[in-house]
């Protein structure tokens, strides 16, 4: 579904993306991690065209992404960021709503769109009248779910989604999180630092460092059978971070 | 005119006769219309009407009033642009066409305005001539530059003629910035008179009447039909070496008005050799002094002194009616030029915002038409536009752009890099996103700049009626010159009280923007 072939990209002195291949496995979640700087945020914007690769090449669904293409592109593909990027001046409902009206959808699509995305995401359908700010962190979320699904894409692609939120809500999130992309069975990318969340979503995991892929395969097989010790420290850091934490509660 | 360049230096060193019009403004505008002035001659179009203007001081505001009266008297349609600026501001007028006749003095004509040709007063109707312009036979009255004393110090010291003074070397001078500086001032009279003196400051006109009376000032210059000069009982001093020329009181015309309404020029003879110097002070004592309307002061002596009972003052309209003449004319003038600036302004500020290289320089070169003072840049649209509304609205329209411009440019580019990316990201094509997304984010601070660019506009409006357009700057402008503070706060109060609604009136426009876009959810789909 979304390639890779060779990309690169340097900004100034520093690289981004050193020059690497990848293929998303379609109707799976792949999850995107590594420590910050690694590049996976800068690979999900690729994947968006919202930055152009110094060398080589993103194709989505066969089609090189090119200035001409993209606009259809980005109309297949859903993409959540951490904060939501929601539009304040804009209800919760017409945030969703705003591409469809934008491409001329009915009332009618659109309101039948709208209450299925709600029962999806489980929002309290009385808070699409709001507007973000008057929203919590977890609806905000939601929202820019319903926001990233309202024109069905194939592609969804997610930067940290739960990145701000409470560790409460964060936990109930990610489970229902997980329900949808399990029932939409849908091509999902999820960008997190978080190695217990990659464990959780993660049919592929992507591990990155310094613009370059480490190693991806299952989690089983980057337990089991690390392509260098970076894999299992990685790994292990996060794990002794959680115990000690644990410890101290 | 050709010595007049560099326009700016010699303008500011050879103020025309201005009277009370502050200096530093009135030198503004004449520089630049000397700058610019091109060789009009527009004709006017209106063949059945004329149209009379005067200087910004009582005594010519007075005579421009009495020629309306006259020339209605003989059934003619005349309209007075009352109080328009200075000598050479009005000389330019009606050179264009904009005016058809204005009182002027044959001084000011031969030192100031016809600088270029040598002229007498023997020759100064025919050099007029050449212009295309005619003149009057004389009012009667000379209204030259003279000096003045307290009565009492006169008296005590003995000094009765401007030779006088030389045995007193340390009395106080005090002369009009204008006097200091020009031709034939205080330098040329220093010399005529072989004067002492060196401790000789530079002040207003009207503020060396004060320092006279407070006991600052000794001496000062005065103009002969000053209404001060009798209201206070100061001493003129005899001219014995009759340094200062003749300074009588015409009306210039131009040549096609004869042609156009020959009933004209023979209604304005009727003016001739009827205003005495003491009449004419007497006069402007009425206005200046008792506040009484220019146009009452002029009929009153029409009917007084040449019998034409059925004279009637015009101007004496109601408060009312007045005020809110003054705002339809103020009202528009703010409204179409704040209206075009905001049209053209929005997509200035997004060209800014979008085009960096570009931007910049739009920013920059808007930047620079607000470094022009408001006064000037109404100064510049005069010899391409002429007088009155027009000129004004577009002076307007450019010095409203600057804050909308501005505003729009920042509105959009403080919009956080995360809310550009979801539009992007969404696949809203460049145009939709604009509309959809940054120009909504960007509202707020745009308003803020309509905001400010509407304040500024409602003030620098009432500058307009130095260019004739009217509005609330006329009362200002009259209660300036005859320091009458209700006049001046007939046309602030307005002011205000305009400034208030229109800011409640955009803050209503900006809430209903805002609400309607965000909260409605059945509204219709974008197209």
């Amino acid at each position: 579904m979304v390639t890779l072939d060779n990309v690169s990209k340097t900004y100034g002195q520093e690289t981004a993306v050193a020059p690497l291949s990848l293929t998303v496995a379609s109707e799976q979640t792949t999850v995107l991690i590594g420590p910050s700087g690694s590049g996976k945020s800068t690979l999900l914007r690729l994947m968006i065209g919202l930055i152009t690769p110094d060398a080589g090449q993103v194709t989505f669904d066969g089609q090189p992404l090119t200035p001409a293409t993209v606009q259809d592109a980005r109309h297949r593909m859903g993409y959540v960021i951490q904060e939501g990027g929601l539009f304040p001046h804009l209800s919760a409902r017409r945030n969703v709503t705003l591409l469809a009206r934008h491409l001329g959808w009915s009332e009618d699509r659109i309101a039948a769109r709208v209450e299925e995305l709600t029962d999806l995401v489980q929002l309290a359908p009385d808070r699409l009248a709001q507007r973000p700010d008057d929203l919590s962190g977890g609806q905000r979320q939601r929202v820019s779910l319903m926001r990233a699904l309202m024109l069905d894409p194939a592609v969804l692609l997610l930067d940290e989604p739960l990145g701000a939120l409470d560790p409460l809500i964060r936990a109930d999130l990610q489970g229902d999180l997980r329900a949808i992309f399990q029932e939409l069975q849908k091509t999902v990318v999820l960008v997190t630092h978080n190695m217990h969340e990659a464990a959780y979503f993660g049919d592929v995991i992507v591990l990155l460092r310094q613009g370059q892929i480490v190693q991806q395969g299952p989690l089983q097989a980057l337990l089991e059978t690390p392509s260098e010790p970076f894999v299992t420290a990685f790994i292990q850091a996060q794990r002794h971070t959680l115990l000690s934490s644990d410890g101290a509660a | 005119m050709a010595d007049h360049s560099p326009a700016l230096l010699s303008a500011h060193l050879h103020p025309v006769r201005y009277h009370r019009t502050p200096p530093v403004l009135a030198g503004l505008l004449l520089s630049l219309l000397l700058l610019l002035a091109p060789p009009v001659s527009a004709a006017q179009e209106d063949g059945g009407s004329v149209t009379v203007g005067s200087k910004q001081f009582t005594e010519n505001v007075i005579l421009g009033h009495m020629a309306t009266l006259l020339l209605e008297d003989a059934g003619l349609t005349a309209r007075h642009r009352a109080e328009l600026g200075g000598s050479r501001f009005l000389w330019e007028a009606l050179r264009r066409g904009d005016i058809d006749l204005y009182p002027e003095y044959t001084g000011t004509l031969i030192e100031e305005i016809l600088t270029d040709d040598e002229v007498t007063p023997e020759t100064l109707a025919e050099v007029l001539a050449t212009y295309n312009v005619r003149m009057t036979a004389p009012l009667g009255f000379n209204n030259t530059y003279a000096l003045g004393m307290r009565p009492e110090q006169a008296d005590t010291l003995g000094i009765e003629t401007v030779s006088d003074l030389r045995q007193h070397p340390t009395l106080q001078f005090a002369f009009s910035n204008e006097f200091m500086e020009r031709g034939d001032g205080w330098p040329a009279l220093q010399q005529a008179y072989n004067l002492p003196q060196q401790q000789v400051r530079g002040v207003d006109h009207d503020i060396s009447y004060q320092g006279l009376r407070s006991g600052a000032a000794d001496v000062i210059d005065l103009y002969s039909t000053d209404a001060e000069i009798d209201a206070y009982n100061l001493r003129v001093l005899e001219d014995d070496r009759s340094f200062f020329t003749e300074y009588k009181a015409v009306f210039v015309y131009r040549a096609d008005l004869s042609e156009r309404l020959p009933g004209a020029p023979t209604a304005l003879e009727q003016l001739e050799s009827t205003l005495s110097e003491q009449r004419m002070m007497q006069l402007n004592r009425r206005s200046k002094i008792e506040g009484t309307h220019e146009a009452q002061v002029a009929a009153a002596f029409l009917s007084e002194d040449l019998g034409l009972a059925g004279v009637t003052a015009v101007g004496t309209a109601r408060l009312v009616d007045r005020v809110g003449q003054r705002t339809v004319e103020h009202g528009l003038l703010v409204f179409i030029s704040l209206l075009a600036a905001v049209v053209a302004a929005i997509p200035l500020g997004v060209l800014a915002a979008k085009r960096r290289r570009l931007g910049s320089g739009v920013l920059l070169l808007i930047g620079l038409t607000y470094t022009t003072p408001s006064l000037a840049l109404l100064a510049l649209m005069v010899p391409p536009l002429g007088l009155g509304f027009v000129p004004a609205a577009v002076a307007l329209f450019i010095y409203s752009l600057l804050p909308v411009v501005w505003n729009t440019y920042t509105g959009l580019r403080d919009i956080p890099e995360p809310l550009l990316e979801s539009a992007e990201a969404l696949g809203l094509p460049p145009a939709a996103k604009l509309r959809l997304v940054e120009l909504p984010l960007a509202l707020p601070s745009i308003m803020a700049g309509i905001k400010v660019a509407a304040v500024i506009n409602i003030g620098t409006a009432t500058l307009g009626a130095l260019i004739g357009a009217g509005g609330y700057g006329q009362p200002i402008l009259t209660g300036i010159r005859r320091a009458d503070l209700s006049l001046i706060l007939e046309g602030t109060i307005p002011a205000a009280v305009m400034t208030v609604g229109v800011l409640v009136l955009l803050e209503g426009i900006e809430r209903l923007l805002t609400t309607r876009r965000s909260t409605s959810s059945a509204s219709a789909p974008a197209t």
